[in-house]
């Protein structure tokens, strides 16, 4: 029984830490996205709260739930309280298979540094990833306004594009590593990260995922300048903060996974795993936040194109490659 | 795809055309912004800004405005309201004078209708107020003690009540003509 709350202590622990670093991480790329991309503009950014802006995040918070909380006239009012909740949930859940360290020994007692390390690590990620649209659907649809409906049917028709060429990107790496579980695939990259196997699947990757985020340039259901914002336009405060905060939690969180699929997780040379994780998520935003800054957006039969003519088809081949590599190998 | 360009220039220039911004804003990192930042640093604004508006006095110290309402009247967004009132003397002047700021678009129509050249506008805007009944102004903070742009300009030397003297003796006047030196 002592065991039992011992673990359970262990796990809440766990979760605090993952549930902290996630959000305040998510809080904080909001404020390096808006830094990065005035400087690449010539601009200085946010520079006023704090010293270099950096209580930014906490003022936004602020006045996030300081705004009115607007229903528009014949919403579908249930769902359109409920549904702003879908993409940080969704994405927080995710979180819990990321493997973010070795085994630690406290007390004799073997802990994981993982949430819960599921065999399903993978497919629980990427079904994850398909609830998580739901909310941009359903938002759209239960806001009762064109421009938002417009978006949540662009959002659809993107998610269907992305998801078969993200989900086929993966399964080289599942068939090096041999297992779903996403301690293990880390574990398989020990001596050398899959990028240096897989690089092909590694592109495949981040192109999906960058339509998978849903930002410049395959920010069609958004789209500032012809659907004002899209799914999320009829939305204020805080729970239009949460759509923002699920973004970029999911910019997180594809970097997180990013790292330990392809950039070998926590190995790295001197510094603690954590430190080595941490900078590998890094990765995906900043280069997601360099993509925003530079290209325009797609048209939406431009992405479709790109996601069914040439990812999906090269993902199959990638596979094929690498399953007839392994064969030969033995 | 442009047909007379041929499938490899095409490949070549669209690469190129993806690749090339990523260097454009690499670079426009690691330059110093251009940007202004305005409480530290003020530019200097040009000499005829428009910006908010005050009551000017004449040289000897006396209010301008004679309560005329040309300013109110040609004011596009009908922002200034006033009541005119008469001194012991007969002079005119502005009872009540309101200038409300929150409608103000700052075109300078009253400026330019104003007869005595009391109503001017300066190159101060900063006036923002967290309330906007503090953007409603009164005579008593509309009204500064000197002459604004035109300091030595003085409204009743040329006209008014204070101007009763004999023809010709007026300034910026000739003599007045006798008629009869004019026959032939």
């Amino acid at each position: 029984m002592t065991m039992w709350f011992a673990g359970f202590a262990v796990l809440l622990v766990k979760m605090a830490l993952v549930l902290g670093v996630a959000l305040t991480g998510a809080a904080y790329l909001v404020l390096v996205e808006r830094k990065l991309l005035g400087r690449m503009q010539l601009r200085y950014g946010p520079n006023r709260v704090g010293p270099f802006g950096l209580l930014q995040p906490l003022a936004d918070g602020v006045k996030m739930i300081l705004k009115e909380d607007l229903v528009p006239q014949g919403a579908d009012r249930f769902l359109f309280m409920m549904v702003p909740a879908v993409l940080p949930l969704t994405t927080l859940l995710a979180f819990a298979v990321v493997p973010f360290g070795t085994e630690l020994t406290i007390m004799g007692q073997q802990v994981p540094m993982v949430i819960t390390d599921l065999d399903v690590g993978v497919l629980f990620v990427l079904s994850l990833s398909s609830v998580g649209v739901y909310s941009l659907a359903l938002g759209g649809w239960a806001s009762n306004s064109k421009y938002s409906l417009l978006g949540a049917v662009r959002g659809v028709g993107q998610m269907i594009s992305y998801e078969l060429p993200l989900g086929l990107s993966l399964v080289p790496v599942i068939m090096l590593a041999g297992s779903m579980s996403l301690v293990d695939i880390v574990n398989a990259q020990a001596d050398m990260p899959f990028i240096v196997y897989q690089p092909v699947a590694y592109v495949l990757f981040v192109l999906s995922a960058l339509v998978e985020v849903k930002r410049t340039p395959f920010d069609l259901a958004e789209a500032e300048n012809e659907l004002q914002a899209g799914f999320h336009m009829e939305y204020s405060g805080m729970r239009f903060a949460l759509f923002f905060l699920g973004e970029y939690l999911n910019m997180i969180f594809l970097g997180a996974f990013a790292a330990l699929l392809f950039l070998g997780g926590w190995h790295g040379p001197v510094l603690p795993p954590f430190a080595w994780l941490l900078i590998k998520t890094a990765i995906m935003p900043i280069l997601l936040i360099w993509i925003r800054a530079s290209l325009p957006r797609l048209r939406p039969d431009q992405m479709m194109r790109l996601c069914w003519v040439w990812l999906a088809p090269l993902a199959l081949l990638n596979i094929l490659a690498t399953g007839a590599v392994m064969l030969l190998k033995g | 795809m442009d047909e007379r360009k041929g499938i490899i220039t095409s490949a070549a220039e669209g690469t190129r055309g993806i690749l090339e911004p990523f260097w454009v804003t690499l670079r426009q990192l690691f330059h110093k912004p251009i940007t202004e930042e305005y409480p530290e640093f003020k530019r200097a604004l040009p000499e005829r800004a428009r910006g908010r508006i005050v009551l000017t006095r004449s040289p000897d110290g006396e209010e301008r405005c004679v309560a005329c309402q040309l300013c109110s009247a040609v004011c596009p967004v009908s922002c200034i309201s006033m009541q005119s009132a008469v001194r012991e003397d007969g002079r005119r002047y502005a009872g009540w004078f309101r200038i409300n700021f929150g409608r103000c678009i700052f075109c300078g129509l009253c400026e330019e209708a104003c007869p005595t050249l009391a109503i001017q506008l300066t190159n101060d805007f900063e006036m923002s107020a967290d309330d906007p009944m503090q953007l409603v102004h009164e005579k008593d903070t509309l009204t500064v003690d000197h002459g604004g742009r035109h300091p030595d300009y003085d409204f009743y030397r040329h006209a008014g009540v204070a101007v009763r003297r004999e023809p010709g003796s007026h300034e910026d006047e000739d003599a007045p003509v006798n008629p009869k030196s004019n026959f032939p």
